[in-house]
Formats: C-alpha cells, structure tokens, sequence
C-alpha cells in the first residue's frame, strides 16, 4: 500500500502548486515540496526491507486478458532510481523557487515537475511492462512541456518537438519489443520476465525484439546516433535541466538496461550493440563536450559521454561490470546535477552562458566557484571524489572483456582517451569560468552571489561527491549492493570499495588520462582552431529537413487518397470491401447448400422479375429523374408484394406506406433540383463503375444464394411460443417490437425524432429559388389546389384516420400496429398538405409536430419506466381483457401505450419532414403544396 | 425460387451501386433508396422464404421466422428517415453551395 501511495503522491499534489500559487511564491514551493517530501519519507520507511534483499510487490489485477495489471514493485534498484527521483527532486524545488523569476508562472511549472516525477517514478516502480510503458510515454510527454516552459522562445519550442519526436520514437519501438517479450515469455510482470532469460534468449524472436528495446532505451539516454536531442533540451530552464538530465529522464533507458539486464544480456547480440554504441557514445560526447562554448552544452555533452560510458558497463556484459554502473549512475547524478545548478546560477547572476565571455568570477562568487570546481572535479575522476571510484571501476571492467579478439586493447585504451578528453572539458569548465582574466561585456554587471538558499541544494550534492568519494564503505555500500543485486537478479559479485588498490592497470590509467587531460587543455588553442575549421554539422537543420520531407511525403499521400471526390472515396470503400468478402469467402467451394430449392411458382416469379426489371430501369432512365422515380416507385411497391407473398404482411404494409411517403419526399425534392439530361462521366468512368456494380451486385446475389439454400438455427421458437403467454399478443412481430425487443423500438423512434429535428435544423431559414417552368420548358399550372384533389382530400381524411385506428388496435393480434398506423395517418395528412397548401393545413393543425414526435418517444419511454413502479425491469408489460360496451371483449397491454407512443413519434417526425420541405420555397411566391 | 430471389437482389444491389457512383445527388439518393430495398430484402431473407405461414398465432400451423421481420420492419422507417436526410441535406447544400454536385462544387474542366 505505501508502495501505490508513492507513486501516486506526485499525482495527487500535482494540482497544490497551481492553487497555491494565488498566495505568493514561497507558499506554491512549499505546496509542491509536500507530497514529494511525504513520499521520500514513506520510501526512506521501506529501507531496510529493501536493503535485506526484499522485493516489494503490489499486485492488483486491471486488464488481465491484455497481461496489462496494476502491478508495482520496490527492489533495489527501483529503490535507489526513487531515491534519485525523488532526493533530488525535492532539492530541484528549493532551487527553483529561487531560479523562476518573479512573473513565470510557477504554479505550472511545478506542475508539470510533479506530473514528471510521478511519471518517473512509475516508470522504477512498475512491476508490469506495459504499465512501466505507460509511465514511460508519460515522461516523454511531462518532459516535452517542461523543456518547452519558456514557450514564447524558437529554440525552446524545437528542443521540445524534438526531444519529443525522438524519444516517443523510441518509445514506439520500445513498445513493439515489450510486446515481443511478452509473446516470447506469455507474461508482461517483470518477475516472470527475469525469470525467463534463457527462454528469452534462445527464442528466434530475441534479436528482434532487442534491438527494438534498444532503440527505446538509446533514444531516451541520448546515445549515439540518436544523442543530438540532449544539447537542444538545454534551451530548457536550468532546474529541469539539472533534474531531467542529468538524474532522471535520460537516466530512464539506462534504468531500463539494468532492470531487463538478467532477461536480455548474456549474448553476442547483448554485446556488441550496446558496448559498441555505449563506446562511440562515450567518445563522441567527450570530444564534442570540450568543444562547446556554451556552458549548459558543455554539461550536455559530457552528459551524453557519461551515459554512453554506463552503457559500455552494462554492454561489457560482466557481473562486476554492471556494479560500476550502477555506482556511476549514482556518482553521475549527484556531480551532473549540482554541476547543472551551478551552471544555472551563473546564468542568473551574469545573464549569459556563453564562456567566452564569462570569464574570472572567482573573484565575484567564490562560493559558488567553490562548489563547482569540486563538482567538475569529481566530473574528472580525481581521487578522494566519486567520480574516481567509479571511473576506476570502469577502467579496470574494459580490461576484462575478449569478445572483439585481436581488438581487445582497443577499449581500454579508447578508455583511456574518452578519460582525457573528461579531464579536458572539466578543466576548461573551471578554467574558463572562474579564471582566465577578466569577464567580458556581461549584460549583467558585476555578478555576485545568489540567495543564501539557492547554494543549499548545490552544497549537499557537493557534499555527498565528498562524503561518498572518501567513505565508500560507510555510505552508499548498502544502497550500492542492494540495487546491484536486484540488477543482477540476486547474483552480487564480490567487489571492494576502498579507494586505494594498489598500483594496478586502472590506476595507471586513471594517471595517463588526468595528465593526458592537462596536456589536452594546454594545447587548446590550436584544438579549437582546428575544430572551428571542420565542416559544421547542424543537428537541428539535418532533423528539420527530415521532418519537413516526412511532413511532405505523408501530405502527398494523403492528397492523393483524400481528393474530395466522393466518387472515388466510394469506389476505394466498395473495391476494398469487396476484396475482404471475397477473400473470406474463398473457402466456401460449393455454392448451393443441402436445403431443397421451392419450386418457383409463376405468379411470384413474374412479380421478382418485374422487380428485377424496375430497379435495371432505374439505371436505364437515371438522367431523367421523372421517370426514374416513376420506376423506383415500383420496385417499393414489388418489394412490399414480395414481403407479403412471402408471409410478412406487417412488412408489406409497412413499406407500401412508407413508399408513399418517400416518393412525395422525393417528388418534393425534385422540385428544387436542376434537372440534368447529360451524361456527365467519361465513358471509361461509366465502364469502371460499371464493373464494380456489376461485381458487388454479383456478390451479394451469390451471398444470398448460398446463405438461402442452407439451414440455419433460429429463435423464433421462443417469440413463439411466448408471444401470448408472456406479451399477450398472437402477431408475433408486433409483440417483438413492442415488448420483447421494446427497448430497440423505443431507440428506433428516438432516432425517427432525431433525424427530423436535424432535417428542421437543416431546412431552417433555407430559401432555395422557385423554379418557373418544368423539365420541359413548360410553366408551371397555376391551379395549385385543383378542384378535384381538394374535395376528395377532404372525404378520405376521415376514413384515411378511421383505417389507421383500426390498423392500430388490431396491431398487437393480428397485422398492424403503431409504425403502420402512424404512416397512414401521416399519409391522410400530407394529402391534405398537397391538396389546400402549407398554410391552409398549418393553420388546422392543432400541435405542432415537434411535439407531437417528442411526445410519441416521451410516452413510449415513460410506459418503459411505469414498469419501475410495480417493481419490474424497464419495458415489463402488462395486459388484461376488459369488456367495453358497444365495442366488445378488448385486450388492453401496456404495449398499447407504447405502441402509442410509437405511433405519435412516427405521425410528428413524417409530417415535420414533409411539411417543412414544403416551407422552403414559401418565401419566394405562391406555394409549392 | 431462391435463385430468383438471389439474383433479383444481386440485380437491385448493382443498379444501386452504380446509382450510387453518379456524380449527381439525385440519383445517389436513388441508389442508396434501391441499395436499402435490397438489404431489407436480405434481412427478411435470413428467415428464409416461407409461403402461407404467417407469424399470427391461430392462424397456421406453421410460422415464418417473426425476428428478421421485426428487425426489418424498423429498418424500413429508419431507412425513409435516413432517405429524408440524405436528400434534405443535398437541397441544405444546394442553398449554400449552388450546385448538386456530390462534392458540394462543380467540377473544374
């Protein structure tokens, strides 16, 4: 449980610092410092279980199916990257308040520090990789926004985007191999994962599935060649840069190499990849490092050489190897970060980080220049500092490898170079900063020390350089062994930690690379000449030309997909889904199943044929509207004689009612469109789209055959046999609609409601023009009530009304019911639109439709809900046979009444369609209906 | 019987297909009502072709499958509904784009 609590502390105060900020500076510092201090005093609490060698685990089950839990576990290792995150996290805050100036928005920023850090700390404390993913992604996210804090500068935004493009690269890849391990070991939990080494190894996805996390893990710790991000982050303000890089985010891939080190190392593959990018990483970094002029990039690169030397360690593939890793991860953070402090207070004090212009500030900080030149010399690698022990370590783990053979001494002695060129570049750091004559032309003058308390973070980093660098034993040993064990899997190697070892290979080395150092930096001037002669290689213009060609190559393919042509869309979806069903159906060989064809009878076969014949006419006549409408009006009508021939009367009056109504809908619309007599398309067009239909048509056709000639199992039986019992009804489909499937009618008629008030919504204040004449050149008549419709309108009205009662109360016992009823009611009235005119009907309509259809959908819902009353589920119905004088025995259901509601829905929502087509053309002149 | 009706639909899918590939909004919207004609005849189908058994109790010994026919039934109204908005939103556009083109502007020449 404190483990969740750690984690999510971060989380939880991430919303303090912006409350807080309204009551001054300090109090948002304060508010920001208050979960991560908790949280480190929790972590602290759980120091010795971890230092006996316990792992922490908190298991919680989430998306087991996907192998994705809320798992989390505390070992070692994870303990002491917490401790990083958190120790120096906390003193990154106390620097910060005094580093933001009076008007940055601080709460933000703090903000995103602790959104940062609960990442982080997720991505130490996951037990379950795709969780450690999750947080992971969210580093990359969190470190974006704080890189790019200063948002109003280019360069901050670019170091941002592209901090952000590299690293969420990375991360995709990082996913895919994630997903890799978890194929190959049928688990995501760490535990199951560490465990599996052997079957990771031998598995022939390993290589894959390496080299992808390998490119998570190198982007992420900027190593070559994908370092270029780190030095343009440092546009970033000073204290993210002293969290993020130096003891955190870019620490997160080595993190990774040393919690997968038991799974995936122990190989050739292992070997070579990382030692020898961990090799050139070192390398580079450490020359172009003493080459900078800017005293963050200088950082920047050194930093960039120190992880590549952590990831040599890990890629030398030796128990004592991956102790001096971890060692100098420790050692790293410490020096790196106090180093980017002091940086950062230069920078505030003299207003600039160039150092060819900083120059002599021992004489206006020596505090601060104290506390830096220690910090650098523990960069060095001097003895009696941290960064010795580990450095020595590291000189003596390069002598022991033999995989590159003949080559062997290359990488000690390569080593050894990289070693000179640290002492070099920390050299030129204290030199050139705090000697070297005079400052010059300094926007602010003269410089001085800063608050008292922006140095205590800065002395208690120095601090622990000294103490760990004279007292190994006594104070980073437990924390040390601990995290390398749980690095290692429990496999600790036997290693001293004293300071002196005798005169042995490393120290020669460490010798050969301080005095190869002095004698670099001596020589600088003709160095820098000869750098500042080479070809200059802009990182960012390369990145940027590859993004822009990237940018242009997804733009061309998306304009040649997306032409705004709805034909062609329609023709890439049609051909594709025609493809899929063909592919799908390939296995079917026979197409006629076991079932007994019926015999055709001629009747129904004249009445299909001259169905099949109206909608081939449709196409023959489509450029003259009149007559193709003419023709789909009898493929409606064939189609509901087909119903009805075929024992689904409910179906057939459905569809010769709505065929009414849709064909007047259309007639209406055609009124206002330009007729056209042309044909438009190529011929080759036509030919294409010829060829897609025809293969479509084919399809379904053989589709439809294949699923007609096969049995097939039904559940009629139950509708069946309940319809009476249960819903009181002997039409079965009427019972399904408004009872057994009650709940899908009642959302078909809300869809019924909705589509017309967005059709009300389309045709409000639309005013298309009045054509005069017809598609033949020929006026219009005049006589837009004729005498003959008019009287005739009037007498059917009644019946028209009597005839939908009658459908609808016979509708729960015999073909019928609301949907029809509702369409012959609409019907009635629409004749009566046509007949008189808009304003004629309107005036003798005594509620509007919209909520005549409202109230339809409400009644139907509000019956559903009545059923809530007597204690039933939504929709339980009732009913009972009651005797009415005059009228007889009637069953009465509750379904009536939502049958009712049905019925109002489908009257308000066809009526407030039809009439208000009929508005359109109102504004112009005479009327249309 | 059922190769008729099979190839019946076939017939009515075609034509609305290529109605349906028309440059024109008028006779998209006829495809589309044709295509919707067919897959309601396909629905209904799924209760295979049964003469003379309606689903009423008491009225026959046998009964046509009523689901497919309930399903059916709504699909027919929610189809005119969608009709009816297909073609209002086609006069919508006619009013603000001037042209019945399916891509809301004529085409360059």
């Amino acid at each position: 449980m404190i483990l969740a609590l750690i984690l999510l502390l971060p989380f939880l105060g991430a919303f303090l610092p912006t409350l807080a900020e309204g009551r001054g500076r300090l109090a948002c510092a304060l508010a920001t410092a208050l979960a991560p201090a908790i949280a480190f005093g929790l972590l602290l609490s759980e120091a010795g279980r971890v230092f006996s060698g316990e792992a922490l685990i908190l298991y919680q089950p989430w998306l087991t199916e996907l192998g994705l839990n809320l798992s989390l576990r505390l070992d070692g290792l994870g303990f002491l990257f917490a401790l990083m995150i958190l120790g120096i996290g906390l003193l990154v805050i106390l620097y910060a308040h005094y580093y933001l100036g009076r008007h940055e928005a601080a709460g933000r920023f703090f903000t995103y520090l602790l959104l940062f850090m609960g990442a982080m700390l997720g991505v130490v404390l996951s037990e379950n990789l795709l969780l450690m993913l999750v947080f992971w992604e969210m580093t990359s996210l969190s470190s974006f926004l704080l890189i790019g804090f200063w948002s109003h500068r280019r360069d901050a935004r670019m170091g941002a985007g592209m901090s952000l493009t590299i690293t969420a690269g990375g991360g995709f890849a990082l996913l895919a191999g994630i997903l890799l391990i978890g194929h190959i070991v049928g688990s995501f939990e760490l535990s199951d994962v560490l465990a599996a080494g052997d079957l990771i190894r031998e598995h022939a996805l390993y290589p894959l599935a390496l080299i992808l996390v390998l490119l998570g893990v190198f982007t992420k710790s900027a190593q070559f060649p994908f370092h270029f991000w780190l030095p343009r982050a440092m546009a970033a303000p000073t204290p993210v840069s002293a969290y993020l890089h130096s003891a955190t985010m870019v620490k997160a891939g080595i993190f990774l190499l040393a919690r997968l080190y038991p799974a995936l190392s122990g190989s050739d593959w292992w070997f070579y990849l990382v030692s020898l990018t961990g090799l050139s990483t070192l390398l580079v970094g450490a020359v172009l490092a003493l080459f900078q002029t800017d005293l963050k990039g200088l950082l920047a690169y050194s930093t960039i050489s120190h992880l590549g030397l952590i990831t040599l360690l890990f890629g030398l593939d030796a128990p004592l190897a991956n102790v001096a890793a971890i060692f100098h991860i420790i050692n790293h953070a410490t020096f790196k970060a106090s180093l980017f402090m002091a940086a950062g207070i230069i920078d505030h004090e003299t207003g600039t980080r160039d150092m060819r212009r900083i120059n002599g500030l021992w004489k206006y900080m020596p505090h601060t220049a104290v506390l830096a030149m220690v910090a650098s010399l523990a960069m060095a690698g001097v003895p009696l500092l941290n960064g010795f022990l580990s450095k020595e370590m590291f000189f003596g783990e390069t002598l022991h490898q033999s995989l590159f053979g003949g080559f062997n001494w290359l990488v000690p002695t390569l080593a050894t170079v990289a070693g000179m060129f640290s002492v070099a570049y920390s050299l030129r750091f204290i030199h050139d900063v705090f000697f070297n004559g005079e400052p010059i032309d300094l926007p602010k003058y003269p410089p001085h020390e800063p608050p008292r308390y922006m140095k205590i973070p800065v002395e208690i980093l120095v601090l622990l350089c000294l103490v760990v660098g004279m007292l190994p034993a006594w104070t980073v040993a437990p924390l040390l062994a601990s995290a390398a064990s749980a690095s290692l899997n429990g496999l600790l190697p036997e290693y001293s930690l004293s300071i002196w070892h005798g005169f042995n290979m490393p120290l020669a080395m460490s010798t050969l690379a301080l005095l190869g150092g002095l004698a670099l930096y001596a020589a600088r001037k003709p160095l820098y000449a000869w750098f500042d002669g080479l070809p200059s290689f802009n990182a960012l213009m390369i990145f940027d030309r590859a993004m822009t060609s990237l940018v242009n190559v997804a733009r061309r393919v998306t304009r040649a997909l997306e032409s705004g042509s709805l034909q062609s869309y329609l023709t890439w979806v049609l051909a594709l889904a025609l493809l899929l069903v063909v592919v799908a159906l390939s296995p079917l060989r026979v197409l006629s199943g076991e079932l007994q064809m019926t015999p055709p009878d001629p009747v129904t076969a004249l009445g299909l044929l001259v169905l099949l014949a109206a909608g081939a006419l449709t196409v023959v006549f489509h450029l003259r509207y009149l007559t193709a409408l003419a023709m789909i009006s009898v493929v409606g009508l064939m189609v509901s004689l087909t119903f009805a021939r075929f024992s689904a009367p409910d179906l057939a009056l459905t569809q010769l009612s709505v065929e009414v109504v849709s064909i007047i809908l259309m007639l209406l619309a055609l009124f206002f469109l330009p007729l056209r007599t042309q044909v438009e398309t190529s011929s080759l067009r036509g030919l294409r789209d010829m060829v897609v239909a025809v293969a479509v048509g084919t399809l379904v056709a053989v589709l439809a055959f294949a699923v007609l000639t096969r049995p097939y199992e039904t559940i009629a039986g139950f509708f069946l046999a309940n319809s009476v019992p249960g819903g009181g009804g002997t039409n079965v489909v009427n019972v399904i609609l408004v009872d057994f499937r009650g709940f899908d009618t009642l959302g078909e008629i809300s869809v019924l409601a909705i589509a017309a008030v967005g059709i009300y919504g389309l045709l409000h204040g639309l005013h298309l023009p009045h054509p005069r004449r017809d598609y033949r050149g020929q006026p219009w008549s005049t006589d837009s009530h004729p005498m003959i419709l008019d009287v005739l309108a009037r007498t059917i009205m009644p019946l028209a009304l009597l005839v939908s009662v009658f459908i609808f109360l016979r509708g729960h016992n015999l073909p019928g019911g609301g949907f029809i009823a509702g369409l012959v009611t609409a019907v009635a009235l629409v004749l009566q639109y046509i007949s008189h005119g808009v304003t004629w009907a309107e005036s003798r309509q005594p509620f509007s439709y919209h909520a005549v259809a409202g109230g339809g959908v409400l009644i139907a819902a509000l019956t559903g809900l009545g059923s809530w009353a007597f204690g039933h589920p939504f929709l339980t119905s009732a009913f009972g046979h009651f005797h009415i004088p005059y009228i007889g025995e009637l069953e009465l259901a509750t379904a009536m009444l939502f049958d009712l509601g049905v019925y109002l829905a489908v009257v308000g929502a066809t009526l407030l369609i039809l009439s208000n087509i009929g508005h359109v053309s109102q504004a112009e002149c005479e009327e249309v209906l | 019987m059922e190769a008729l009706y099979a190839i019946t639909l076939g017939v009515l899918v075609a034509s609305g297909v290529y109605l349906l590939l028309r440059a024109r909004i008028f006779p998209v919207v006829l495809g589309l009502t044709l295509i919707s004609y067919a897959v309601n005849l396909f629905l209904f189908a799924m209760g295979r072709l049964v003469t003379g058994a309606p689903a009423v109790i008491g009225k026959s010994t046998e009964f046509a499958d009523p689901l497919p026919q309930a399903l059916v039934l709504t699909a027919i109204v929610i189809g005119f509904a969608m009709t009816a908005f297909v073609l209002v939103l086609a006069l919508r556009g006619m009013g603000e784009l001037r042209s019945d083109h399916v891509d809301g502007q004529e085409p360059r020449q």
